[in-house]
């Protein structure tokens, strides 16, 4: 592990167009979340150390709420970060090296979130090849280390929330994200595949709410693909 | 509750980090500059744009509560910002908490 990469990497959460404020708003909505049904600190903490995928903890937390069984958890916890995948093959080809160990990258891998999947696709062209792996975890640790954080805070505000402060929290990470993905609207590919993706997402959730993410984004982006080629990107 | 609070985190986290892990797995057979990964930047994206949308037009938790045409309204809004603001984060993302709130407190 290269330390100065890897400091470089934790400290790009200063930076201007950092996801740091939404990551914030959203980990404390869901710390105050986990507290009203009845998680106690460490449980909530734990929840955020481990799975750090925001739309999974929803889930995981409505369905406490409603007593859904832990394979009903597992399969609809899966469905909707799925995502996770095709975010880790389009990132981790930029990564590996040859002197890098193996295992490094399975660990490394659960900092893949979209907030520090954003900040390395952006900024991988200006770090040396051998070292990105180490850079990546350093912006994976600094935006786990916000998420945990705001997690704990959530928890121990929770009272002083009213249910409007809770939704103005909750619609941060939403327009913030929505914000990105219109900034990288940049070529015919990107375009569609974020257009495509919003209104076949939407359309297939008339068909199957479980499915919609998957089923939308996987035509979406393949159909973004082809015409994008079809045109020269 | 009817089921263990741990249990269910262990679960979740496992269901989550499946979806890394194969990744890793794929990502190894996948040159940087072959099409297979510009079509999977692609599904990365539309996915994420999937989900957004869906988060924004069918939420789950605080988000439901709030009638779907503020909703509306607001990310409309806060991403005219966007694009105004030159494409600042700060300005869109605070705005959106404050106006999200003031505007499910008064109607």
């Amino acid at each position: 592990m290269n330390i100065k990469y890897f400091l470089k990497g934790f400290f790009c959460i200063k930076s201007a167009d950092s996801p740091a404020i939404a990551l914030f708003a959203s980990f404390v909505a869901i710390g105050a979340l986990f507290k009203s049904i009845g998680l106690n600190i460490q449980e909530s903490i734990f929840s955020t150390f481990l799975t750090y995928a925001l739309p999974g903890s929803l889930i995981m937390a409505e369905s406490l709420i409603v007593g859904a069984s832990l394979l009903n958890i597992f399969l609809a916890v899966w469905l909707v970060n799925a995502r996770l995948y095709p975010m880790t093959v389009s990132l981790f080809p930029l990564l590996t090296h040859k002197n890098q160990p193996k295992l490094k990258y399975y660990l490394a891998c659960h900092f893949i979130a979209v907030s520090a999947w954003l900040i390395m696709k952006k900024n991988y062209r200006s770090i040396e090849r051998k070292y990105r792996l180490d850079y990546w975890i350093g912006v994976g640790a600094a935006n786990l280390s916000v998420a945990i954080s705001a997690t704990a805070f959530g928890f121990f505000i929770a009272d002083y929330l009213n249910k409007d402060m809770m939704v103005g929290l909750a619609i941060v990470n939403p327009v913030y994200f929505t914000c990105v993905m219109v900034g990288a609207m940049k070529t015919i590919q990107m375009s569609l595949a974020v257009i495509l993706g919003s209104v076949l997402g939407i359309s297939f959730y008339f068909v199957s709410p479980e499915w919609c993410i998957l089923l939308g984004g996987f035509t979406a982006g393949t159909l973004a693909f082809f015409i994008g080629e079809m045109n020269g990107n | 509750m009817a089921i263990n609070i741990v249990l269910a985190i262990l679960v979740t986290s496992l269901a989550t980090y499946i979806s890394r892990f194969l990744g890793v797995i794929t990502s190894k057979k996948i040159k940087e500059n072959s099409k297979i990964f510009k079509w999977f930047n692609c599904l990365a994206y539309s996915t994420l744009s999937a989900l957004l949308a869906r988060i924004i037009i069918f939420p789950a938790g605080a988000l439901a509560e709030v009638d779907y045409f503020i909703r509306f309204i607001v990310v409309i809004t806060c991403l005219t910002i966007f694009l105004i603001a030159k494409k600042n984060f700060v300005y869109p993302t605070v705005l959106s908490a404050l106006l999200l709130a003031f505007l499910s407190y008064n109607f």
